[in-house]
């Protein structure tokens, strides 16, 4: 299939109109007309984001999303590339599996899902799981994450770190320090203390981080760490990086955005793990993501069915949904604030994710021979969450009612229009193959 | 408060003493011959109890029975809910079922709020403990104890100091009374272990000590809380008999105390742990006087939420 974006924004701002042809990007010019006509009226074209924390639920949890309600959550957001996290049932600790969520991927057609594999097995902490099946499978797992929970033990986390060196893999950390956050319902500090929630303090993240980053130095392993959320985390970091050590750090559109002070009225919409933290700490996480501490953001896009949430807030699951609203998120977060640029945003939602995982048709930039992985953005736009029309199969959204910036108007899927004016290109349809 | 009683936040200050002050008039009517009032005949009100407390729900019924209500009680145990049945079909059912109030005790903190906010029901909700979070009535009944013991205080506890003496942490009955009685005007310093006191107090509107003798030299009410055992377990603190000896209320620490000093405990009480058999016993201690006097405030609450209209005339009739 090809495609002619018209007019469409460059980066540094120039128009110019875009053919697509066998899933690459054939030409980038003026007055080109060939194949089928997009019209990007002037919005700003982009690689496809890249997320390397998304949970999908399938298989074991299809109530909540499925890999291609997923996926089209993904393409509505603009991404190209997801990461499903393992914490499935059955857990992703074996070849089966990974290759099975690989399948319904690519089955979906809608954005290309890469399967994380579990560090140990059944996310139990006690033993590896098989992460050299899961790597040398067809799924060609490179990620691999307890997600949801700690790798804990720190002589099973220094073997993991040290194991995956074989296929250049990279252990994404849950950082949670199990012992001292038993029963945690939320952030500790003056909210906690008045609502009578049990803390999850920052130092239960903080330890683990610095625990972790120690053990990639000895054993010279890539580490990342998920969903950094303190600024004690961010220096830590930080601290890292000025030595050498080959970690990268995440940070999530809600922790960008969100503070503890939400939970005051114990809507269990705003209950996640690891915990919306102060404003201190949002203030830490812009900044270390504007500097490049933070490397890049991730959904951690966890769909939870209405009953789990519509409950009292003990009883609820933690999760939010992210896929649909990541991109909005870090702009109101980021751009507006003039924290950073459009060009900063592309790297450390496309460009840098896509590096570290690997994932070698995304994250390129948008030029002539580039795979044509393409997210086209209409960034003067504004819109109101609705969770109603959430392509997620669950509605968790914390965002509901909140007015938006910028809005993905299409997404481009190795060469094919999977999104268009912001509504999904069915397969079945014909739209595209 | 307008509808639901879930926090002494609800509450203004003058909201507050108008509950305290409708319920010494009720308690004129108490001490009558004719106990019963026929305001909320007619009316039900479904004590929904999730955690065993026979003393607050027992507190409850008399309450709305007191003022004609019909009472329902629904407890966890034995019922669909433990058959996992969610908050919000049990809360339905009792809905369906006609309830005009709900009284809820439940180990969820916001459990209260979860009722009163999500559109589930349309009946008033009123807190009688949730979680560690607020237990609002207990507040409004220690207060309404503490003025009926200083006749000086009347619309506000101005010059007041309280000592709150325990496991703050995991205390409701803590929160509750922190909120209302500083909102009434009292000083009040926490006394406990660094470990019984939570991370964020630095920013309450109190002092902190860990010194329980000099805390108590020159408080006007010393409120003893309860300590559970499974606290020990968790390393709150070494042992019973060393939480004894550095927070509990013996009787050299009773004879340190003022003359006009009041000793208070919400009860059930740990005798030869937080307090001592002399200084439970002692003439100091109101702690029965807190017993009967909940009934009276609950009774207020349930008045003013339930039956609208100030309580000036319709008593005296």
């Amino acid at each position: 299939m090809k495609y002619t974006i018209k007019n469409a924004r460059m980066l540094d701002d120039a128009i110019v109109d875009i053919e697509i042809a066998n899933g690459v990007i054939a030409n980038i010019g003026k007055e080109i007309s060939a194949g089928e006509i997009v019209d990007a009226q002037k919005s700003l074209v982009i690689p496809g984001l890249v997320d390397l924390h998304t949970h999908l639920r399938e298989p074991g949890r299809e109530d909540s999303e499925t890999v291609a309600t997923g996926s089209a959550a993904a393409a509505k957001g603009g991404f190209t590339a997801i990461s499903a996290m393992a914490n499935t049932f059955p857990v992703a600790d074996t070849a089966g599996v990974v290759e099975q969520v690989f399948r319904l991927g690519q089955e979906a057609g809608l954005c290309d899902v890469f399967p994380i594999g579990a560090v140990t097995a059944g996310l139990e902490g006690k033993k590896l799981a098989e992460l050299g099946a899961m790597a040398n499978s067809k799924a060609q797992v490179r990620i691999f994450s307890d997600d949801g929970k700690c790798v804990s033990d720190p002589l099973l986390m220094r073997r993991a770190l040290e194991y995956v060196k074989t296929f250049n893999g990279i252990i994404a950390q849950h950082a949670q320090e199990p012992a001292l956050t038993v029963g945690s319902q939320m952030n500790e500090g003056l909210v906690s203390s008045k609502l009578g929630l049990t803390g999850w303090p920052a130092v239960a993240e903080e330890a683990i981080i610095a625990r972790d980053i120690l053990l990639a130095e000895h054993v010279g392993s890539r580490l990342h760490i998920c969903h950094l959320t303190t600024a004690g985390g961010v220096d830590l970091v930080r601290f890292a990086k000025s030595r050498g050590i080959n970690v990268t750090a995440e940070v999530t559109p809600h922790h960008l955005l969100l503070t503890d002070e939400l939970v005051s009225n114990y809507d269990p919409v705003f209950k996640v793990n690891p915990p919306l933290r102060t404003e201190k700490d949002v203030m830490a996480l812009r900044k270390g993501l504007a500097d490049g501490t933070i490397d890049i953001v991730g959904t951690d896009h966890a769909p939870h069915p209405t009953e789990d949430k519509d409950c009292e807030w003990q009883s609820a699951a933690f999760g939010m949904v992210g896929l649909e609203t990541a991109l909005s998120v870090v702009v109101k977060a980021m751009i507006e604030t003039e924290l950073m640029s459009w060009e900063t945003l592309v790297e450390r939602m496309s460009i840098a994710p896509a590096k570290i995982a690997g994932y070698a048709k995304h994250g390129q930039i948008v030029a002539k021979g580039s795979p044509a992985n393409l997210a086209i953005i209409d960034t003067s736009a504004t819109w109101i969450v609705d969770r109603n029309t959430l392509a997620s199969k669950s509605k968790n959204t914390p965002f509901a009612g909140m007015t938006m910036p910028a809005q993905v108007r299409h997404t481009f899927l190795n060469g094919d229009l999977v999104l268009k004016n912001g509504q999904i290109v069915s397969k079945m349809n014909g739209g595209s193959n | 408060m307008e509808k639901h009683l879930l926090s002494i936040n609800d509450l203004s200050a003058s909201e507050a003493i108008q509950i305290l002050n409708t319920a010494s008039e009720l308690s004129k009517i108490s001490d009558g011959p004719m106990k019963k009032l026929p305001t909320l005949r007619g009316r039900t009100v479904v004590n929904l109890f999730f955690e065993d407390s026979t003393r607050t729900r027992i507190s409850f019924e008399s309450a709305a029975k007191r003022l004609s209500a019909d009472v329902i009680n629904f407890s966890a145990k034995g019922s669909s809910v433990s058959k996992g049945e969610s908050l919000k079909d049990t809360a339905q059912t009792l809905q369906a079922m006609g309830a005009d109030a709900v009284v809820i005790r439940h180990g969820a903190s916001g459990a209260a709020q979860r009722l009163a906010d999500s559109g589930w029901i349309s009946a008033s909700v009123i807190n009688a403990g949730d979680g560690t979070h607020e237990h609002p009535t207990q507040a409004l009944l220690d207060a309404y104890t503490i003025r009926s013991k200083f006749p000086d205080l009347k619309d506000n506890f101005n010059g007041l100091k309280v000592a709150i003496v325990g496991d703050i942490l995991h205390s409701r009955v803590a929160r509750s009374n922190v909120l209302l009685l500083s909102k009434l005007g009292a000083k009040i310093t926490l006394v406990a272990p660094p470990t019984l006191i939570p991370v964020g107090v630095t920013d309450w509107d109190v002092d902190v000590s860990y010194d329980l003798d000099s805390a108590i030299l020159n408080a006007d009410v010393v409120m003893m809380l309860r300590i559970q055992s499974e606290r020990m377990a968790a390393s709150f603190f070494p042992s019973e008999r060393e939480y004894s000896r550095g927070y509990g209320l013996d009787l050299a620490r009773l004879n340190s105390l003022k003359d006009s000093t009041i000793v208070m405990h919400p009860g059930p009480m740990n005798r030869g742990l937080e307090i001592s058999a002399e200084s439970a016993d002692s003439h100091k201690s109101v702690v029965l006087a807190q017993v009967s006097n909940g009934v009276l405030v609950r009774m207020a609450v349930l008045y003013q939420l339930l039956g609208g209209a100030a309580l000036t005339g319709e008593v005296g009739a």
